[in-house]
């Protein structure tokens, strides 16, 4: 049995395309190398792949005849696919392009992707899925709350949500109060954001003085931004509501990648249409299920941009085992990290999401903390900054001293690198919204 | 027994004044304050007039609080008025986790408070032996 937060307790499990997405796993795997075949011969009209792939010996789709034969293909990298703006990775004619989506270029050069009509059809198809896969059917009021334009989450969910047949408000995102007044009059029932605007939404309800039995909101699907599941939690409390996780990112279209069935245990990604791996960021190995590492993926039916093994540079690790919901489609667990933040500390590869996950276990402390490098010599110094949690302060110095040193062992545990925890005030750490400077590297060079 | 409120600072400068500002504001009077330091914080320990109000003061502005339980032990201000009692804590091998002391009346009263594992315990014995416990309304009216 499982508890759902919803008014109405709705079990069904529902599917958008029930064969393809429990297919049995060696059929799927079959279908992936058929379709790798398409895609690598889709590739090798790039200039770009085709001097790659002809390095390698692979002239054709054909050369791909096993999973084996994939992984001699290198990866491709984000800086990779900048390097060739504006049509580098184009692969059809433009005339073929009906649409095209940009990353925001906010650190450097954009990344570009083109899609035909096909493949914009294949990406409502996808997020389709998602969505009724939490539990969306044609009956919803849809309110999607997310950017369009460029930002791919807004026309991506809304795409979908008009192939399930919901009534789609294509709010976009502010204006919080106007909202607030749709959800009211239109009855919506689900809607589609980013957590921190969620966050928003909760507190205009909450200032406005609306009641929330005068809203008809049953669920939200929230990506975009990393979160906690105590984000979740909260969220869920609140507003009385069931909270869905999404992933995807721009490479891969956009949203429509990995979403939460109504189990809420981890994202299924779509194995039919993108090859999922999981690699050690360092090694370049790819790891088995329930290792942590870095996501890479390959675009199945891609038609305008094909991409081969992409790095994300999001760090996760994909559940071993089937979901209860019947799904094929194996899961991840919601991003824990960038390899970008990968620290070296006397020469062990620590990423802070695997701090912050010994952090999240004591609620002694609460969830900001802050990780301070600094060396003496050779030597790197490790102290991880953490906030006393008010409410469950009890006064005594010897609880607090036993307090430090659990956390330092356990982290010690996790990283191997022996760490000085420090105790702090509460609210005396950088809050945790947006890009709050977690890390402070004050290690000079030698 | 006797209310002590505890308090969770940073170790460094200003962190102390913080809370006796607030103590000032609500016309709030100090007792007796020791702090336990580590090289991170201090736990401010304090007797003050009116715990519970100190209390509520502190923690709305987000501070790490507690209000505990302390023995506050009526001594006489003179040589060996606290050797007789830690004879009694020597003798039952009684150990001492923390411990102050503070003069309410030069020359003839003090109080020793300390800190326990069994407080119920040691308390009972304390009264056997003849020696006055001071509760919140001893001690502030004091």
């Amino acid at each position: 049995m499982m508890i759902l937060n919803n008014k109405e307790l709705d079990l069904e499990i529902n599917y958008f395309d029930k064969k393809n997405e429990t297919l049995d796993r060696e059929y799927l795997e079959k279908l992936q190398l058929t379709k790798l075949v398409k895609t690598v011969d889709q590739a090798l009209k790039i200039e770009f792949y085709k001097k790659r792939l002809n390095g390698i010996g692979i002239k054709s789709g054909r050369d791909i005849k096993s999973f084996e034969d994939f992984k001699k293909i290198p990866f491709t990298s984000k800086d990779e696919l900048r390097s060739s703006y504006p049509k580098g990775f184009l692969s059809v004619d433009m005339d073929d392009v009906i649409r095209l989506h940009t990353s925001s270029g906010t650190t450097g050069v954009p990344t570009v992707i083109y899609h035909t009509r096909n493949d914009i059809e294949n990406w409502a198809f996808l997020t389709a899925r998602c969505m009724m896969a939490a539990g969306a059917t044609k009956k919803d009021i849809f309110q999607n709350m997310t950017g369009y334009g460029l930002f791919t989450g807004g026309l991506g969910m809304h795409y979908g949500a008009e192939k399930i047949g919901m009534t789609v408000i294509p709010a976009g995102s502010g204006n919080t109060k106007r909202q607030i007044q749709m959800m009211k009059d239109f009855k919506t029932t689900v809607v589609h954001a980013t957590p921190s605007y969620m966050l928003h939404i909760y507190d205009i309800i909450v200032e406005e003085g609306i009641n929330l039995s005068e809203l008809s909101l049953k669920r939200a699907f929230l990506g975009a931004e990393p979160y906690g599941e105590q984000t979740r939690k909260k969220l869920e409390d609140l507003l009385k509501i069931d909270v869905y996780n999404s992933y995807g990112l721009s490479e891969m279209n956009g949203p429509g990648v990995s979403f939460e069935c109504i189990y809420k245990n981890g994202m299924h990604t779509w194995e039919d249409f993108f090859i999922l791996e999981i690699i050690d960021p360092v090694t370049g190995k790819v790891l088995e299920d329930g290792k942590q590492g870095e996501i890479v993926f390959t675009t199945l039916d891609r038609e305008a941009t094909p991409i081969l093994r992409y790095r994300t540079k999001d760090l996760t690790h994909v559940y071993k085992g089937r979901c209860e919901c019947g799904r094929v489609h194996r899961r991840i667990s919601r991003i824990t990290g960038r390899t970008d933040d990968m620290l070296i500390i006397n020469g062990a590869n620590v990423f802070p999401s695997q701090i912050e996950e010994v952090i999240m276990k004591y609620p002694e402390v609460g969830t900001n903390y802050q990780i301070f490098l600094t060396n003496k010599g050779a030597l790197d110094k490790l102290t991880v900054k953490v906030e006393i949690y008010s409410k469950m302060f009890k006064g005594e110095i010897s609880e607090l001293d036993s307090l430090k040193k659990r956390i330092a062992d356990h982290i010690k545990s996790a990283i191997i690198v022996n760490p000085t925890v420090e105790l702090h005030e509460p609210g005396s750490l950088p809050v945790s919204e947006g890009k709050a400077k977690r890390v402070i590297d004050e290690r000079s060079k030698l | 027994m006797a209310k002590e409120l505890n308090v969770f600072i940073d170790n460094k400068p200003g962190r102390l004044k913080a809370i006796t500002g607030l103590l000032k504001e609500k016309k709030i009077n100090l007792r007796a304050l020791t702090i336990q330091v580590r090289e991170d914080f201090g736990l401010i320990k304090t007797i003050v007039d009116k715990p519970n109000e100190a209390y509520m003061t502190i923690s709305d502005k987000g501070f790490a609080c507690a209000l505990k339980e302390i023995l506050a032990i009526l001594i006489d201000d003179s040589p060996g008025g606290l050797d007789d009692i830690l004879d009694i804590f020597a003798e039952n091998n009684i150990n001492i986790n923390d411990s102050y002391a503070f003069i309410i009346d030069s020359g003839n009263k003090a109080v020793y408070c300390v800190e326990v594992v069994d407080i119920e315990k040691v308390k009972a014995l304390l009264e056997k032996n003849g020696f006055k416990l001071l509760d919140d309304q001893d001690l502030y009216g004091l």
